[in-house]
């Protein structure tokens, strides 16, 4: 499969969340659809020592022209982040965030220990989400947990998401590709992952677009 | 998720760099592979374990690193190809037994993989594991792509056959981490037959090959070692693995390895040199491939280092250089030696991008550090993000194993305190597991401390202590610190806290839970059967009976004068509800019962015990549930002491 130009080589992605949100997995499922696409990928997932609720991050570099990008993106060169939880975008738009930054972020909070404890305070939501407008080109905001709990389960969160970057149309992807990845890797769940993903996809049409 | 076992030359598919030492390994027609868990190496043996039968190979997860070499070992001397990978940690633990076959030698390709953690991300170092390849002659390659990962490990077989003696293949985090785009090559057909036969024929055909000293006198061993290490130059000296990219007279010539290869190609790029800047990639760092290097130090007279983390190629480029006649030019060097190039920690692009700015006399912006007004207002975002911390996982058993150690310590109340050990209990040095850890060094050093700590009463010391280790982790080295403190009558208790799993490193079975490597049903190892046999007390408790256990606690602590064991047994709650897909209690908070800050308790629920579950409304000023990441465990209902967190079964 011959590949699609792209905006810029290469074009760099983050997905943001915390540990237990399905980071991993989705930035697996994204990297295998761009490399049945034709493109040359790397996928980094930053998640430290602890499986559950530490902050997880994952790189992906897309390129046409080889498969030798370095894992990590570099101060302020992300293109697209997608923030599983609020200030996971954040935390990622700080260190690789720019003026043309494409932003998708789900608004359910998942509250680190020290907030718990009372410790430290979880920025206001309404303003983190201000922030993440007004820090990005252009933003897609929606409560996918809450979407995904409808569907049984909060961990379809990440595959909504997934839906939504595919309906942003920002990245090289199209939804028959990604439709064959999902039924080829996770048979069991496809019927359910496969609302999921439309839903996600629905909701970039449906929520505001800056 | 990846499929490394198909015989497709030729496909594509995105790996792991560990599942592509894997799938380097099948391609190479290894018949044997062992390891022990520990990140970032787990993956290799994760992805060749459930596939080993079918591809006709023997694999396990041994009991411990050094274990887990001598079998490969045997495997080898026996004609067959063997695999043996573990995190840097590991090379430690197997260093007596690799000096020793050096001094032998191998038979069939004997591969170590080593996957190194600079910054020490998830190890207790830091460690470069290249200098012992340095030291003890032993070839050592460097993949810098996944691609890479798979071609070099299959080289690395080749090379140890040819040179008869193991190589070394160095992965770090960000490699064995990073999925990249590998192209499948062939599949090796042929039956393996291991037999054991080989016999010196030097001095005393009496004697084998693969043993060491004794008539064999080490010096005549280690001059044999080194005339076959001689041979691997020029192995290295024609590497397709080594090459160089830039113009003919670079104003700079930058010599890397592994990783730190794509950093350097990619930062050229963005700073724009590609027209003044050359790249030397070095594939086989020990030994240098003299030739290849000489002939390219002399392109510039200034010369940069990236690698990662000792200044190995460095320091041997520099002996080099040293070597050279005096009328060869002598380059500037730039790296860690003249403080252009961080001497700790990993390197990243940002760093190199730096690095070589510096020494190229430019400067660099970022998109986001070419707009001041964008970048201070992230800056001003940034103080008001909450960090998150390492914790343990709602339902763990280990929260509530430290919080009944820290409430043991506290009634006992002598300033007892707890030696650690490696694996998830190491957060019992941290906030969810109470700060109780205060001595936190290797694997097995917990129960090795404590016998110090158990024998300094004559000098007046009385404080209590509790070494903590993991089931994993009593396996693979607690026992002889154990046995040690039993014989010579040391004063401390041994907590094991069994969760049935190496859990931090992705759940691998180990002797206690019965299960081999390839799910097939082992001897199940009894943890307090080994124990009972040294004649110590052994108590059995359930983490989540809180009462239970203080009590014990505090009554061992008091028997003075003896070792003495607790098992704090409960299974890690992720490999139950992975294995039951449901959650054991329905959690909720009666909010007419939670009176908030009037408690008294100062919270206990969310200040104190702290499991990311429960949570505190601060609108409402009452804890509550959350039931997206709480897994119904049920332990909460046990601390609060208003008896407003209730649970019901499910």
């Amino acid at each position: 499969m011959s590949a699609r130009e792209l905006s810029k080589d290469p074009l760099n992605v983050i997905i943001a969340g915390v540990g237990g949100q399905g980071n991993v997995l989705m930035s697996f499922l994204i990297g295998s659809a761009l490399v049945r696409s034709g493109y040359f990928v790397t996928v980094f997932d930053n998640y430290g020592a602890s499986q559950r609720l530490g902050a997880v991050a994952s790189h992906i570099k897309i390129s046409r022209e080889g498969a030798n990008a370095s894992p990590l993106l570099h101060e302020g060169d992300a293109d697209v982040i997608v923030g599983m939880e609020p200030i996971e975008l954040l935390r990622n738009l700080i260190r690789f965030g720019n003026p043309e930054v494409i932003a998708i972020v789900n608004t359910r909070p998942v509250y680190p220990i020290g907030v718990i404890s009372g410790e430290v305070d979880y920025p206001e939501l309404n303003k983190a989400i201000e922030t993440i407008r007004r820090l990005s080109a252009q933003s897609w905001i929606m409560n996918a947990t809450e979407e995904a709990l409808r569907l049984g389960n909060p961990i379809y969160a990440n595959v909504i998401l997934l839906g939504a970057l595919l309906g942003s149309n920002t990245l090289p992807l199209d939804k028959e590709t990604m439709e064959g990845v999902l039924k080829e890797e996770l048979p069991k769940v496809f019927d359910t992952n496969m609302v999921a993903l439309h839903r996600g996809m629905d909701l970039v049409r449906e929520t505001m677009n800056k | 998720m990846s499929n490394i076992e198909i015989d497709a030359p030729g496909t594509t598919q995105l790996l792991l760099g560990n599942e592509a030492i894997a799938r380097g390994a099948l391609e190479a027609g290894i018949g044997f592979a062992t390891a022990y868990p520990g990140t970032p190496s787990s993956e290799i043996m994760a992805t060749l374990a459930p596939i080993a039968k079918k591809m006709g190979i023997y694999a396990e997860w041994s009991i411990n690193e050094m274990v887990a070499f001598e079998a490969a070992s045997a495997a080898s001397l026996s004609n067959i190809r063997a695999l043996s990978s573990m995190k840097a940690n590991g090379v430690n633990v197997i260093t007596d037994f690799l000096v020793n076959l050096q001094m032998t030698g191998i038979k069939k390709g004997l591969v170590l993989v080593v996957c190194d953690d600079p910054g020490g991300m998830t190890s207790s170092n830091e460690q470069d594991t290249r200098p012992i390849a340095k030291w003890l002659n032993i070839p050592l390659l460097e993949p810098s792509t996944a691609q890479e990962c798979k071609d070099m490990t299959k080289w690395a077989f080749e090379l140890s056959e040819e040179l008869g003696m193991v190589c070394m293949v160095r992965s770090v985090t960000y490699l064995s981490h990073t999925r990249g785009n590998v192209r499948f090559g062939r599949l090796p057909e042929e039956t393996k037959k291991a037999h054991f036969a080989d016999f010196y024929d030097i001095d005393d055909p009496q004697q084998s090959k693969y043993t060491c000293g004794m008539q064999f006198h080490p010096y005549k061993q280690s001059e044999v070692l080194l005339k076959r290490f001689s041979k691997a130059q020029g192995h290295c000296e024609g590497s397709p693995f080594n090459s160089y990219n830039g113009p003919n007279t670079p104003d700079l010539i930058i010599f890397t390895s592994g990783i730190c290869w794509t950093y350097a190609t990619e930062a050229v790029k963005i700073l724009n040199l590609q027209d003044r800047v050359g790249i030397v990639k070095l594939g086989t760092t020990w030994p240098l491939p003299e030739e290849f290097v000489t002939r390219h130090l002399e392109r510039s007279n200034k010369v940069l280092f990236i690698e990662e983390i000792s200044p190995l190629v460095e320091q041997s480029v520099m002996e080099l250089a040293a070597s050279l006649p005096a009328d060869r030019p002598r380059p500037t060097f730039y790296g860690k030696r003249s403080g252009h190039v961080r001497a700790w920690g990993e390197q990243d692009l940002n760093l190199v991008i730096q690095s070589i700015a510096t020494v190229m006399g430019t400067s660099y912006r970022s998109r986001q550090s070419s707009n001041a007004e964008y970048q201070s207002t992230l800056k001003e975002v940034a103080k008001t993000l909450p960090a998150r911390p390492l914790t343990f996982c709602p339902g763990c058993a280990h929260r509530a194993s430290f919080w009944a150690i820290k409430i043991a310590l506290q009634l006992d109340g002598r300033n007892g305190f707890v030696t650690g050990d490696i694996g998830c209990t190491a957060m019992g040095m941290i906030s969810p597991g109470s700060f109780q850890v205060r001595t936190y060094y290797a694997m097995g050093g917990g129960v090795g401390i404590a016998n110090g700590f158990g024998h300094l009463n004559q000098f007046g010391f009385s404080q209590p202590v509790i070494a903590v280790c993991g089931d994993s982790t009593f396996f693979h080295a607690s026992i002889p610190g154990l046995i040690n403190g039993v014989w010579n009558k040391s004063n401390f208790t041994l907590t094991i806290l069994d969760n049935s799993a190496t859990a931090m490193t992705g759940f691998q079975p180990h002797p206690g839970t019965g299960i081999t490597a390839t799910g097939e049903t082992g001897k199940k190892v009894s943890i307090e059967a080994i124990c009972r046999s040294l004649g110590v007390s052994v108590q059995v408790c359930d983490p989540f009976d809180l009462t239970d256990t203080v009590n014990t606690l505090l009554k061992v602590m008091r028997n003075e004068g003896n070792a003495t064991v607790v098992i704090l047994r409960r299974e890690c709650e992720l490999v139950r509800a992975r294995r039951e897909r449901k959650k054991p209690y329905k959690m909720y908070v009666d909010s007419s019962r939670c009176i908030g800050e009037e408690c008294g308790c100062n919270r206990i629920c969310t200040r104190v015990f702290s499991c990311p579950g429960l949570v505190w409304d601060r609108d409402a000023g009452k804890a509550v549930i959350d039931e997206a990441v709480c897994e119904g465990c049920g332990l909460c209902a046990e601390v609060c002491p208003q008896g407003a967190i209730l649970k019901e079964a499910l």
